[in-house]
């Protein structure tokens, strides 16, 4: 596995749709360019909304990694 | 043109009053704007003095989905509409009507609730296709 520096995790386990994607934007905003934040969902919807909402709002998905009862996401802030 | 969501929101049960909060914060996210009509008991249930209290869910849900709302826990729909607010262009207005028909004024609604206007004036900026709830 790659290290990635993570400047910010969000433990959104447990919270259901659209909760985990409303929090990474919330620490998008708040962040800086070049931050890489770090959300751990459950939520089913959650596989198919980070992806879409970083395509459209232009950051990066740096990883996706599957874990037992959650998803792991690593997002790059990108502008 | 089409890349606005206009909501009328009529139902004032929590259980559809969620199911819209959830599409107005996708909608809101993806970078939309959004323009909500609260008619009836959907602006009844944006009371500031009732609208964290239980307003029960639609008949179809029965007690074994009534159960399983309840199970499922999460945000109240409010919040999920508060954050909407914040990351995107949300615009709510109450029904003229309705607030005639239930003797309220702007200021007796949470403030989430932007103004109030007719049905013509929600028309003026809402445009594209009526999603009704």
């Amino acid at each position: 596995m790659t290290t990635l520096n993570i400047t910010r995790q969000i433990d959104a386990r447990g919270m259901p749709c659209p909760g985990p994607l409303m929090s990474l934007i919330g620490a998008i905003r708040e962040g800086q360019v070049g931050d890489v934040i770090e959300v751990l969902s459950s939520d089913a919807g959650s596989r198919t909304d980070i992806p879409a909402w970083l395509a459209k709002a232009g950051h990066e998905l740096v990883e996706v990694v599957e874990e037992d009862g959650f998803t792991r996401f690593a997002v790059r802030k990108a502008r | 043109m089409g890349d606005s969501l206009s909501l009328v929101l009529f139902s004032g049960t929590d259980d559809k009053l969620n199911a819209a909060a959830v599409l107005v914060a996708g909608a809101a996210a993806m970078g939309r704007k959004v323009h909500v009509f609260l008619q009836y008991w959907a602006l009844d249930a944006f009371r500031a003095d009732r609208i964290l209290k239980d307003h029960g869910v639609a008949p179809e849900a029965g007690p074994e989905g009534a159960a399983a709302l309840q199970r499922h826990g999460g945000q109240h729909w409010s919040e999920i509409l508060r954050q909407a607010k914040d990351i995107g262009e949300v615009e709510i207005q109450a029904c003229s009507l309705s607030m005639e028909m239930f003797g309220l004024e702007v200021g007796d609604l949470d403030p989430l609730v932007d103004g109030q206007e007719g049905v013509a004036a929600f028309f003026l900026h809402a445009d594209g296709p009526v999603t009704f709830i």
